[in-house]
């Protein structure tokens, strides 16, 4: 039998690519918990990920009503996607969802922000995506460390352990 | 199950070296438990283990979102008490369980 040597998580590389909740709340939620861990982490965020640190977006953040097949009604059924195009119901259905988080003690997006820099955490925008969506870092919330290219950021992902996360 | 000898007395800690028996629990052991991870309890320190002990008490799930929240310390200061493990190391010297939430 070949034994199985295990090497210890030392840093996380996570990219956030998109802007529903779920999706910004994935990578905030592994970044934190790798802080809190001990792990370095190190959050990129690119494409529509951006909004989640664009200091217009970041707290309006919506998870699509339309298209989710994941999406239930609060009694299990299926929810129909011509009822999530009705305007209001994306709306009110991430609200709900932010309450619920909000519940279970998880922040919105600028204080979880705060949280993952406290602990050590760093917070990066992707340079192609800022240019397309003509953002600036005055654009950007002040826990942006540096807007980077993908080179910055594979240069920042040297070192045993660790490892590149795509949520 | 493990057993340890802290302050003089020996006590039941899990693999990850909570304490079985909350009972088994005084400043002297967290002192201990803390030492021999290289750390030196102060009273800000205490102040973050008491808050724990009563928050777990009172049957409320822990996060490092309600400690920054307590008045005690921000989040910040807290990751400077505890290096590497905010919830992790604090709620081991308060003798609590394992923190099992994933802020």
């Amino acid at each position: 039998m070949t034994e199985v040597k295990e090497t210890p998580l030392k840093k996380v590389m996570i990219i956030v690519a998109k802007a529903n909740i779920e999706d910004v709340y994935a990578g905030l939620i592994m970044a934190n918990g790798a802080v809190m861990e001990g792990i370095e982490a190190k959050l990129f965020f690119t494409f529509f990920g951006l909004d989640a640190i664009t200091k217009k977006q970041m707290n309006k953040l919506h998870t699509a009503t339309v298209g989710n097949p994941g999406m239930r009604m609060p009694n299990g059924w299926a929810f129909p996607t011509l009822l999530g195009a009705i305007p209001g119901v994306e709306a009110g259905v991430s609200a709900m969802m932010k309450k619920q988080m909000d519940e279970l003690d998880v922040p919105p997006v600028d204080e979880f922000l705060d949280m993952i820099t406290a602990g050590g955490g760093e917070i990066y925008a992707c340079k192609m995506a800022a240019d397309m969506f003509k953002l600036t870092k005055d654009d950007l919330c002040e826990h942006v460390k540096a807007i980077i290219t993908v080179g910055d950021l594979y240069a920042m992902s040297g070192g045993d352990g660790t490892q590149i996360i795509f949520t | 199950m493990a057993e340890k000898t802290f302050a003089g007395k020996t006590v039941e800690v899990t693999a990850e070296g909570y304490l079985v028996n909350k009972s088994d629990w005084s400043k002297e052991v967290a002192a201990e438990m803390a030492k021999e991870d290289g750390i030196e309890l102060t009273d800000k320190h205490y102040e973050v283990l008491d808050y724990l002990r009563e928050q777990e008490a009172s049957g409320a799930s822990l996060t490092i979102r309600k400690v920054g929240k307590s008045g005690i310390v921000d989040i910040k200061g807290l990751y400077e008490l505890f290096p590497g493990g905010p919830l992790k190391l604090s709620s081991k010297y308060a003798g609590i369980s394992k923190p099992a939430s994933c802020v």
